[in-house]
């Protein structure tokens, strides 16, 4: 992998157009990325006004919909984004870009109430179709709105959409209620907007490209939608012996989408082979993947080590000391795709070794119990550490120089699990997830977070970041949700850049390599820098003790909970896993339905009945859903095959990468666990 | 034919009245002391107040029986009579249902102007659709079989669907068969009307709501059935007892429960299925009331008028069985609607009539269907209980059937037999063995769908198989056997070779040549050149000993042919009714001076024992025993058959010592007793084995050995039945049934009418002797027909003779010796006023026949006797055989 492919991490999509046009000018992109197929801007304009003067009963579709009570946020903040970027007023179509948004903003506060409607809410609140909770404007109109929607979705959607999105860009009309900026990690800052601006518009540059292709093209076929889908997909089921399975863990699903290109996501798995207990996480890297693949790599071995008894370490430490072979420390359950770094693992070794050795001193012989949070806490502040460490001290090897370099300036957030019989701790900096799915006693699913996120949606982490620095900074320390009006997630491994005075930084990129020294990025210190360091790896651990009823546990990036809420998540996972849909029966009762309407709605949940048994991975399905659930819940093969065709330089713009584990639980173990006592 | 009907409406309508009664209830104490008053005796009590015990009622009162009780434990026409669609329909593909149907909708006709009571009878005529080729060729089918028994019927072609149903879309459709004299109606009035005209004959009613008679207040619930010396002597009820003659078990799907509720438990196999129908508000321009019924069996679905708007329902894929465990409710409660599973209907019916997309929905309702095990519905006695009478499992045509069932049944009791040839229909077709809840819950959700699936010849049920099973079933599966189901038992069908390849299930339905033509063509050359082994241990097979010569008495006395025969001998006889018909067809070996071996079709299992335990005098020296289990029987059809058995067992089996239909206890291979017979119910020359199953692998094993030198191989049924028809054998349930003399098949030879014994039967043959025949076996053989291009015969095609229709064919097959098909059937000579004149052999064979295969017409050439001279035998004696058959 070139050191170039790597740097586009640290930029921006939309803005570092520099390079990405560079790329275009010479090699078009295939025919058949049709969504992006280009047309004249005039055409566009009157595309867009279309999509946005649709009937208000249309509400638009798919992700505005998915985006229930966030409408309002995510459209303001596009505005805001839009006049950050600076792109704002350079032509036309940016503005109507803008109000396109805008309107949509407003359809999306009726999709709220829609998409309210399609979930399972509580029964029979007097509406006839029992599946539905009340629609919010259910007074206002004469049939159930479910009956509703498929008439509209097939006869006026269709058409408007026919007219809005096959043309021309798609992605315009395609409902992304957020601006891509505004879901970077990174702002462009106006500050450095200037070195990192396109050359030419983004528009200009989109418009620039003509495709004579019919606009269906692009469509993928349910194969190559599911080839897609499945590539990253891994299984693991905890072997049995003597056909029983004594884990509290039957197994685990996980998968992969990228949006950006390289994916930034990481994932992890391993079983401790010293200790009890298996580790899985997710790590979400941010300008670029280098800090979440270093932390993929080691954090678990960081763990591993914390969780050690005294004797153990001392076996270790005398095994290396005297060449012998080491005892393994874990399992790792890896899907092909996912790598070591082979040239940093001798440097990656020595520093784990220095922990080891460490901790070896300063526990000098009582044997304690090992408390698993502050073996969690300990490790992830030692890793973050041993990266801030690396880059300082820099390596002789021009390589690994650069690599240690580019770990500590890019970021990786971390959700990590360690499960241990019925023993569940969960510890996460930043902004991924845990969650548990929890059947209730009537067979339905609730989710239980078991982390918090670790951003300017965290009151307690606002009020922890105002306590960490003077009062004078408490304005500028989070601005518009950033930290430092630049980081979405409060808490990361590396980011030298939050973590290091500003000498530090200095010194180390004159020092570094020339590739370092040239990026402009790196040289930028993020505005009102004056008490670092703003950023911390710690974790936040949290403690849970299974019980029968918490069937499983997904661990997911940012990717896969800012498009599903978490309670269709689990109840999604849930329904896949049990195998069967609790769909609620319909009645018509006394109201008013045809034939054609009762059709419509049936074949819906026909629809989204016969998308349970495709993927034979919970990951996957999930993913399925993330990315192709239409208004009603129900994956949508259609918008699911526009999301997967998007060419990898507009992917990030409709989403985030996702990384998704599922881990299973053994029940019956479980209920053993709590029978014991 | 398909259920319900119901109307919230309809409800509401009642309700004045159901206000009314309850008023008297409360207010007449009387009431209620009349009420509780069961009588103590009647000589018939029918339990069940649906449409069923409504009929049987009416009828019975009809003939003259007016001591008739009917407890109803709801309230009249309850359950699946109230939901039932009112659709009757006539376009069934047996005949017996054609005419039960045709009856039904004459007696209904005519109901209203008897009773005074509104059945909404419209004649709106039914529309069955085809959307494929196949299906339009068993609609022809139908068509030609309606037609000959005088009910109006036409394939028309979709333009005229169009005119005839302005908002069907038929542009799917490639024919369709139209039947003006079908009709709708509301089935719970016809039954309120024949219950209320049964009343005025004298009939007493009990239900809860006092709609017509007597009033009980609570529920009448019949416990069970008092049965003294395996008779019928009462009716034990939560009000009290009620002595009776005659039970008559017409409580739908709850009469499985019924059944087993007795001391000595009478098995109704039958199962319930949710049944989904739609109901809709009136069309923006209300539907005609005339508009006709459209049943698309393609689409599974019917579309009837109703109100101004639609009703439609149908037959699902994936069923939904109910009530397995019999869990008995009071009526059928209001069960749940499923619109997803009434989706693909929903479909269906939008896709056929898309303009309704607009039509308003009123209700979908969900009410159970009984289904059984064979699609047809149960009638008849109880071959445990005499006295206990079974009307039920209508598969949905409630309605259709209502009238001719009940009239049958009604028949059945008055007269002893009904009027009709109802085998199909008999409760005694199944055994306890059908009545598994498992076996049912499993079996009606094959038979559900099959309501519309596409009916082919020698379709199989794929479900509830490998109940009974032959000790070599494993051997012979290993050999690429393909089995068919009869009576619970695997036969095989032919055995397909390692290198054949043949259809897929689905795709092997066919009206044309089969898949597996050229196998059966293998094994039946195998069987005339050199030895075939069929397994045959379906067959039921009975032994009757006594002390004395009671057995020779009673068999003499049951059987038409002369059993005081040498020991050895056997003897081919029929076991006759008062009229001569045949009840059983079998074959009866003398094992000894006092013992008898008995072999018989394998669905006579109950009925011959049912009839042999009605005729046998109840003497502790006469035992009678079921052995079908005890022996596994193997046919060696074929000329080396005798070389075959007499190295396995030294013994010398030439016809000078083994004559042909002799039997001798003999030692095959290792195993001794084996029961060696020289026939093979085919006429080809052969054995039957009859083995003890411990013994069957290895004797099965040492044949198969040392046939090899001989060519031996592996044959199934439909080898087995292309020689039999080719040779104008008939087979008892096929060709022949309690309708059929011996002398009309050309069976004189099997009837000794001067043995010195009034065997039952004789009176009624000799008056047939002097009288002469109505109708007569005969066997055609089909002259134009295109093997492999035209449709195949199948059964019940309608033979023509000089162009008029003479009667309709009971078997068919190919022939691979004549190279020709052969179909075997009935031939009678109506009069021009219809009337049933004598059929001479001279009839017979002065005449230019045609068999009707689904509307085209093949000349047929007819034989009244089987082409002998065209086989060529190597053993002399066989002809014996042939001849003794066959009459000379």
């Amino acid at each position: 992998m070139g050191g170039a492919i790597e740097w586009k991490g640290l930029s921006d999509p939309v803005t570092s157009q520099s390079w990405r046009g560079a790329r275009f000018s010479s090699a078009p992109a295939p025919p058949s990325r049709g969504p992006l197929s280009a047309s004249p801007p005039t055409r566009h304009c009157a595309a867009n006004q279309e999509a946005g003067s649709a009937p208000a009963r249309t509400y638009g579709r798919g992700r505005e919909a998915a985006w229930r009570g966030r409408g309002a946020e995510w459209a303001g903040r596009g505005r805001g984004a839009a006049s950050r970027t600076g792109l704002r007023g350079r032509n036309a179509e940016w503005r109507h870009r803008c109000r396109s948004l805008l309107v949509r903003k407003k359809r999306a506060v009726f999709c709220r109430a829609r998409r309210m409607c399609v979930c399972p809410g509580p029964r029979r609140s007097g509406i006839p179709i029992r599946s539905s909770s009340l629609p919010l404007f259910s007074d206002a109109m004469p049939a159930p709105t479910q009956l509703f929607f498929p008439l509209v979705r097939n006869c006026e959607l269709s058409r408007i959409y026919g007219t809005a999105c096959y043309c021309h860009h798609k992605h315009l009309c395609c409902p992304s209620p957020y601006l891509p900026q505004s879901r970077l990690r990174y702002m462009p800052h106006p500050a450095y907007a200037t070195f990192c601006r396109p050359k030419e518009n983004w528009w200009q540059y989109t418009h620039g490209r003509r495709y004579a292709s019919t606009p269906q093209k692009f469509y993928l076929t349910p194969p190559q939608v599911n080839s897609i889908l499945k590539a990253n997909e891994y299984s693991f089921k905890v072997p049995e012996f003597d056909g029983k399975n004594v884990s509290s863990i039957l197994g685990f699903d996980s998968n992969q989408l990228p949006a950006n290109a390289p994916i930034e996501d990481r994932r992890s798995a391993a079983t401790c082979l010293q200790t009890r207990g298996m580790l899985l996480g997710v790590f979400d890297g941010h300008a670029g993947c280098a800090c979440s693949q270093a932390v993929s790599e080691r954090l678990f071995y960081y763990i591993a080590v914390s969780l050690l008894p005294h004797e153990t370490l001392l076996e270790i430490e005398n095994a290396v000391e005297s060449g012998r072979a080491l005892l393994p420390i874990l399992q790792w359950h890896k899907h092909p795709n996912d790598y070591f770094s082979k040239e940093a693992s001798k440097l990656y070794f020595n520093s784990l070794r220095t922990y080891w050795q460490e901790l070896i001193d300063l526990n000098t012989g009582e044997s304690t119990d090992i408390d698993v949070k502050e073996a969690l806490i300990n490790a992830f502040k030692r890793l973050d550490n041993d990266i801030s460490l690396e880059a300082q001290v820099g390596d002789p090897n021009s390589f690994l120089n650069y690599l240690v370099l580019r770990v500590a300036f890019s970021g990786a957030t971390a959700c990590v699990a360690h499960v241990d019989g019925v023993d569940l701790h969960v510890a996460n900096t930043g902004d991924s997830r845990a969650m548990l799915g929890v059947q209730e006693e009537d067979g339905s699913w609730s989710a239980v977070t078991l982390s918090n996120d670790h951003n300017a949606q965290n009151e307690r982490e606002l009020e922890r970041l105002k306590l960490e620095h003077p009062k004078n900074e408490a304005k500028s320390v989070v601005k518009q949700d950033r930290l430092l009006g630049l980081l979405m997630p409060f808490r990361a491994f590396g980011d030298v850049k939050f973590k290091w005075s500003i000498d530090l930084q200095k010194r180390v990129i004159e020092s570094g390599p020339d590739q370092l020294n040239d990026n402009e990025y790196t040289k930028f210190i993020p505005p009102n820098y004056h008490t670092p360091p703003y950023l911390t790896a710690e974790p936040e651990v949290t403690y849970h003790r299974l019980r029968p009823q918490d069937k499983f546990l997904v661990l997911a990036t940012d990717g896969l909970w800012e498009t599903m809420h978490r309670q269709d998540v689990v109840r999604i996972v849930g329904e896949y896993l049990t195998g069967m849909h609790h769909q609620q029966p319909i009645a018509v009762g006394g109201y008013k339905v045809t034939l054609g309407q009762m059709h419509g709605l049936l074949t819906e949940r026909r629809a989204k009945m016969s998308s349970v048994f495709e993927d034979q991975n919970a990951a996957t399905h999930l993913i399925r859903h993330a990315v192709g659930n239409n208004e009603f819940g129900a994956v949508d093969h259609e918008r699911l095959s526009k999301m997967l065709s998007l060419p990898e330089e507009l992917a990030r713009m409709y989403r985030d990468d996702i990384t998704i584990i599922v881990v299973q639980f053994n029940s019956h173990v479980v209920g053993a666990y709590q029978n014991q006592e | 034919m398909f259920c319900r009907w119901l109307s919230i409406i309809r409800r509401r309508r009642a309700s004045p009245a159901r206000r009314r009664c309850s008023s008297a209830r409360g207010s007449t104490s009387a009431a209620e002391a009349r009420a509780a008053a069961l009588p103590a005796q009647a000589q018939v009590v029918i339990c069940g107040g649906g449409i069923m015990g409504t009929s049987v009622a009416y009828h019975l009162s009809k003939m003259g029986w007016k001591d008739v009780v009917l407890l109803e434990q709801g309230r009249l026409a309850a359950g699946s009579t109230r939901f039932c669609a009112g659709i009757l329909s006539t376009a069934r593909h047996l005949t017996i249902e054609q005419k039960m149907a045709d009856y039904s909708n004459k007696l209904y006709q005519q109901l209203e102007q008897e009773t005074g009571i509104q059945t909404g009878y419209v004649r709106t005529g039914s529309i069955s659709l085809a959307q494929t080729q196949d299906r339009l060729i068993s609609l022809k089918r139908i068509n030609s079989r309606l037609n000959v028994i005088g009910i109006p019927s036409e394939i028309i072609s979709p333009k005229k669907v169009a005119e005839l149903h302005p908002l069907l879309n038929v542009h799917d459709l490639v024919g369709a068969l139209h039947v003006p004299e079908d009709a709708v109606l509301s089935s719970a009035d016809v039954a309120l009307a024949l219950a209320s005209a049964a009343s005025q004959n004298g009939v007493q009613i009990y239900d809860r709501t006092a709609v017509l008679h007597v009033m009980v207040n609570d529920r009448t619930a019949v416990l069970h059935v008092m049965v003294k010396k395996g008779q019928v002597t009462g009716v034990e009820t939560d009000k009290g007892q009620i002595e009776c003659q005659y039970f008559v078990n017409c409580a739908g799907q709850w009469a499985y429960e019924l059944g087993l509720s007795n001391e000595e438990p009478v098995s109704i196999p039958l199962h319930a299925c949710e049944h989904f129908y739609l109901l809709t508000r009136p069309w923006e321009t209300p539907l005609q009331s005339s508009t006709p019924t459209v049943v698309d069996p393609d689409g599974r679905i019917y579309i009837r008028n109703w109100q101004g708007g639609i009703l439609s329902g149908g037959f699902e894929k994936n069923p939904k069985p109910i009530f397995t465990e019999g869990k008995n409710q009071l009526e059928i409660q209001n069960l749940q609607e499923d619109w997803d599973h009434f989706e693909p209907l929903l479909s269906s019916l939008l896709r056929r009539m898309p303009e309704l997309e607009t039509l308003e929905i009123l209700k979908l309702v969900n009410c159970p269907e009984t289904f059984t095990p064979d699609m047809r519905c149960i009638m008849g006695e109880s071959p445990a209980v005499q006295g206990y009478f079974v009307l039920a499992g209508m598969n949905s045509a409630g309605l259709s059937f209502g009238g001719g069932a009940g009239r049958y049944l009604a028949e059945w009791m008055v007269h002893g037999y009904p009027s009709e040839n109802v085998w199909e229909l008999d409760l005694k077709r199944f055994g306890a063995l059908q009545s598994s809840r498992t076996f049912l819950r499993h079996r009606v959700m094959e038979v559900m769908p099959l309501m519309y699936d596409l009916k082919v010849p020698r379709w199989d049920f794929q479900t509830g198989r490998q109940l009974r099973t032959s000790p070599l079933y494993d051997r012979l599966d290993a050999q690429g056997a393909r089995w068919m189901e009869k009576h619970g038992f695997e036969r095989p069908k032919y055995f397909v070779p390692p290198d054949k390849d043949l259809l897929a299930l689905e795709q092997s339905k066919t009206f044309y040549k089969p898949d597996w033509f050229d196998i059966v063509e293998s094994e039946v050359k195998c069987c005339k050149e050199a030895v075939c082994v069929i397994d045959m241990s379906s067959f039921t097979k009975f032994e009757i000993t006594s002390t004395g010569d009671q057995a020779l008495e009673i068999l003499q006395y049951l059987f038409s042919n002369d059993l005081d025969v040498p020991v050895g001998h056997i003897v081919h006889t029929g076991m006759l009714n008062e009229g001569g018909g045949y009840e059983n067809d079998c074959s009866i070996a003398r094992l000894n001076k006092r013992s008898f071996f008995m072999i018989s079709p394998t669905d006579q299992q109950v009925h011959c024992w049912a009839w042999l335990k009605k005729h046998m005098p109840s003497d502790s020296s006469l035992l009678l025993e079921d052995v079908t289990w005890k022996y596994t029987a193997l046919n060696l059809i074929g000329p080396r058959a005798v070389d075959v058995l007499s190295e396995l067992s030294y013994a010398p089996m030439t016809p000078d010592h083994f004559p042909s239909l002799f039997c001798k206890e003999m030692s095959v291979g290792y195993a001794n007793g084996i029961r060696v017979m020289s026939m093979t119910h085919t006429g080809e020359p052969g054995f039957m084995l009859y083995i003890p199953i411990e013994y069957a692998l290895h004797v099965y094993n040492e044949v198969m050995s040392v046939g090899q030198k001989y060519g031996i191989r592996n044959a199934g049924y439909y080898a087995l039945r292309s020689l039999r028809i080719e040779k104008f054998f008939a087979f008892w349930g096929q060709d022949l049934n309690t309708l059929t003399t011996p002398l009309e098949c050309g069976r004189e030879s099997r009837v000794k009418l001067e043995k010195g014994m009034d065997f039952i039967g004789r009176h009624a043959l000799l008056q047939q002797k002097q009288n002469g025949v109505y109708k007569r076996f005969t066997m055609f053989i089909l002259d134009d027909h295109d093997t492999d291009l035209d449709l195949w015969p199948w059964w019940g095609e309608p033979i023509y003779r000089n162009g008029q229709y003479v009667g309709k064919t009971t078997s068919s097959a190919y022939s691979y010796t004549l190279e020709r098909h052969v179909c075997l059937g009935f031939v009678q000579n109506f009069s021009d006023t219809g009337e049933e004149q004598v059929v001479t052999a001279d009839f017979i064979n002065r005449g230019e026949y045609e068999i009707d295969i689904a509307g085209h017409r093949f000349q047929a050439k007819a034989k009244l006797y089987p082409f002998t001279s065209l086989f060529t035998h190597k053993r002399r004696k066989d002809d014996v055989e042939l001849s003794d058959l066959h009459g000379k």
